[in-house]
């Protein structure tokens, strides 16, 4: 992946100011429609799935209290797992987005929600809605990219530290959660900058703290105490411990898809100066990718497997983007640009090849095969071992065995 | 012996509420660890919305239309209804295609023994709330409720001569005067005359009920209809109720008639209650004032401005996100007035009284003002 402003064969190239300003309008009237459909019977879709959600979660633990017999600790943890799927995917982070805001009911509202996460809903409000869906793929501006600490971006000088990034990245996805928190403190920068006495960043840290002792209390100790009476406190600590480990994973899963599959663009930072309507909608397009699928896969990623339509629409009560995608790939198809869109294996399998491929020089992986795998390998190592004289060394010549290999083809 | 024993009982009394008390707070301390993040509230709403200790709502019981465009419903009020006296209203949220607007409305009952309360409605036209509420709702529906207000109720001791003056829907806090009055195993003795003026004879509101009290001798019914009569016009008081000085009045009916009514009585000297159903209308012009409830900060809007931007220029510090509507970082409550979605043209109106305590909650960053508004920040 290269910044598209970098790149030979620009995908908008082909596309005036006028088409992308009619381009905004056309999405603008897409909006209008369903503000104007919105009604009852989103109201009643959204309460049906918090009480599914609610009556799930708490069924799943009554099981939980005789975890002791390998059936109940299956069927429960299985039922906690999805519960608190379903509670950060289609209920919080859609509650949080505002999306049910219009309904005026406080208890279902984005200023007064908190979920079952980590990270306090006000602090994640923050990095999320207004930075990453305002500065959406913007190299440098959305920490979504990679969180700070991987390389996403063939633009990005190489250093051996990246060579373990798909292991960071496997620890990410188990311990999401607490991944996100320590990116809403904008922790790494924050350490940096030497700004951890600071007493405004103090008092988020401290937020933090006591919400992941609130969470953790709940899981490994209250649950498990009320099952002290059949003998299963360990087996109900490690049902939860379980349930948090497979939603984690399950939502990493589910936002790499989202804008980490090979094909999405990123954007330069200089390339927002001034960007219209239109040019935003057209970034949040090319910048997102779907995930195709029955109405299972819609609800279970809170309805993220949309994510171009979310990423158009974020407002818009998530039950309505399946309604509104046929619409958003027409346009798509008669502006000429690619709606992304694969089965979730394909994509999770598409971002994490990414990943792999970014760990590594550029072009290495494009450049080795069964038969120069040895070469490739000594290769590596002096590149990995060696100051940035050699590494700038290797690297040329990695370009230059890659320009030949694609005019080969 | 008493003396002795009273002290050793209140002691132990004391002693053992705080214990008690304590041994639940512990219990509730460990549910809400439970379910933490959520409330226990939230939890146990889902299985008893009506309980004690639950945000006061009510669930319609029966539907009863009363005329065509009239529809009384009773409901019955979560555990924690404080009761009410007749004359009273209360304020309902109700969720009009999934969007929750508050009203008041009269209460139309006096206590009943089966706790429930009940309501009636009007249809308005282009009423949103009213013609939910008389044509569409059906039992089962659940409400938000508030606890029931108002000094528009009979004094006590009752005066010994009554007139009452209502008209259309101004009926509803008067039936409830009347039917509590009526249903008390002691016959009232009281000089009650009801002068109501509706539209036509089958437009009045509880017209058969009213008319089989006269017809008790309860009451004395003067009916005026509109369409035979002509508006009431309250120089003809005199004639239709020749005693009106020894009288105390209650009115109940549209703001024109109110007025007439409190200057003709207050000239006079004459006692009278008055219930106004609405404030005034907001006005929906384009721009205005937006005043900062908290800091007394005032800021001149235009139309086409966004109130963030505007409060911004005039050196509010205000809450701000994406500045394009799509975050939520920039919200606050409206408390007052009506703003304009600079998107769409769609106009956002909080009455006090009505909307809920915290106000409408507006986006800043894409709402101007349409008229003069009061935000609370």
């Amino acid at each position: 992946m290269t910044a598209l402003q970098k790149k030979s064969d620009n995908p908008i190239a082909h596309l005036s100011a006028e088409d992308i300003e009619l381009l905004g309008k056309q999405l603008d009237e897409i909006r209008q429609e369903v503000l104007e459909a919105r009604g009852e019977s989103d109201a009643a879709y959204i309460r049906k799935v918090i009480s599914v959600q609610r009556k799930l979660e708490l069924g799943s633990r009554a099981v939980l209290l005789a975890s002791i017999f390998p059936p109940a600790w299956i069927v429960g943890t299985a039922g906690l797992s999805v519960a608190k799927i379903l509670e950060n995917m289609e209920i919080g982070h859609n509650i949080l987005h505002g999306q049910w805001d219009w309904m005026r009911d406080p208890k279902i509202h984005s200023t007064t929600w908190e979920w079952d996460h980590v990270t306090p809903a006000e602090q994640w409000k923050h990095s999320h809605n207004e930075l990453h869906h305002t500065y959406t793929n913007v190299i440098g501006k959305d920490n979504d990219l990679g969180y700070g600490i991987m390389r996403v971006d063939e633009d990005q000088p190489w250093h051996p530290f990246f060579l373990v990034q798909p292991f960071w990245n496997f620890v990410n996805a188990c311990f999401f959660e607490y991944g996100i928190a320590a990116y809403d403190l904008e922790l790494g920068a924050n350490i940096k900058r030497k700004k951890t006495k600071d007493p405004e960043f103090k008092a988020r840290v401290s937020q933090v703290l006591k919400k992941v002792r609130k969470q953790a209390t709940k899981d490994y100790l209250v649950h498990p105490a009320l099952s002290l009476p059949t003998g299963s406190f360990l087996p109900t600590l490690a049902a939860n411990f379980t349930a948090n480990i497979v939603r984690n994973l399950w939502s990493h899963s589910i936002i790499m898809c989202g804008h980490f599959p090979e094909g999405v663009e990123t954007f330069e930072k200089r390339s927002i100066d001034g960007e219209t309507r239109g040019e935003w909608y057209l970034r949040q397009m090319l910048g997102s990718a779907n995930i195709s699928g029955g109405k299972a896969m819609h609800v279970m990623s809170g309805n993220l497997s949309h994510q171009i339509e979310h990423h158009l629409f974020p407002d818009l009560p998530s039950n309505r983007y399946a309604e509104i995608a046929p619409k958003v790939r027409e346009l798509f198809e008669k502006n000429g640009l690619n709606y992304h869109s694969a089965p979730f294996p394909k994509q999770v399998a598409s971002a994490w090849h990414k990943v792999i491929r970014l760990s590594l020089p550029n072009g290495w992986l494009a450049t080795t095969n069964a038969k120069n795998a040895v070469p490739q390998l000594k290769m590596l190592y002096t590149m990995t071992t060696g100051g940035p004289r050699v590494r700038r060394a290797a690297q040329a010549r990695l370009n230059q065995q890659a320009r030949r290999a694609s005019q080969a083809a | 012996m008493s003396t002795v024993a009273l002290p050793s009982t209140t002691s132990r009394t004391a002693i053992a509420a705080p214990t008690a008390r304590t041994l639940r707070q512990r219990l509730r301390r460990f549910a809400e660890a439970a379910v933490t993040p959520l409330e226990l509230d939230d939890v146990l709403d889902v299985f008893h919305p009506l309980r004690s200790g639950a945000e006061l709502r009510g669930r319609i019981v029966a539907v009863h239309p009363e005329t065509a465009d009239a529809t009384t419903l009773v409901i019955k009020p979560g555990k924690d209804w404080a009761g009410h006296v007749p004359g009273q209203y209360v304020r309902i949220g109700v969720d009009v295609d999934g969007v929750r607007l508050w009203r008041t409305y009269s209460l139309t009952h006096g206590p009943r023994a089966d706790r429930c309360i009940s309501i009636t409605v009007k249809a308005i036209p282009d009423g949103v709330v009213s013609n939910h509420l008389v044509h569409r709702v059906r039992p089962g529906t659940m409400l938000q409720l508030g606890q029931a207000e108002g000094d528009f109720v009979l004094a006590d001791p009752m005066p010994g001569k009554l007139l009452m003056v209502t008209a259309g829907s101004g009926i509803t806090p008067v039936i409830g005067m009347l039917r509590s009055l009526f249903s008390r195993a002691e016959r009232v003795r009281a000089d009650i005359v009801v002068l109501h003026s509706a539209l036509s004879r089958s437009e009045v509101i509880f017209g058969d009920e009213l008319r089989r009290y006269a017809a008790e001798g309860r009451l004395r019914l003067v009916e005026l209809h509109t369409d035979v009569d002509g508006m009431l016009d309250v120089a003809d008081l005199d004639t239709i109720v020749p005693d009106l000085a020894e009288r105390t009045t209650y009115a109940c009916g549209p703001v024109g008639l109110l007025d007439a009514l409190e200057q003709h009585h207050t000239e006079r000297g004459l006692a009278l209650h008055i219930e106004r159903f609405r404030s005034a209308v907001v006005v929906t012009g384009e721009g205005g004032t937006v005043s900062f409830g908290r800091t007394g900060t005032l800021v001149e809007a235009a139309g086409d401005t966004p109130i963030l931007d505007a409060a911004e220029e005039a050196g509010v510090l205000m809450p701000s996100g994406c500045r394009m509507g799509i975050c939520f970082g920039c919200v606050l409550p409206l408390r007052s007035g009506a703003v304009r979605d600079l998107r769409n043209g769609a106009l956002t109106v909080a009455n006090p009284g009505e909307t809920g305590d915290g106000g409408v909650l507006i986006q800043t960053c894409v709402n101007a003002a349409a008229g003069a508004c009061d935000i609370d920040h």
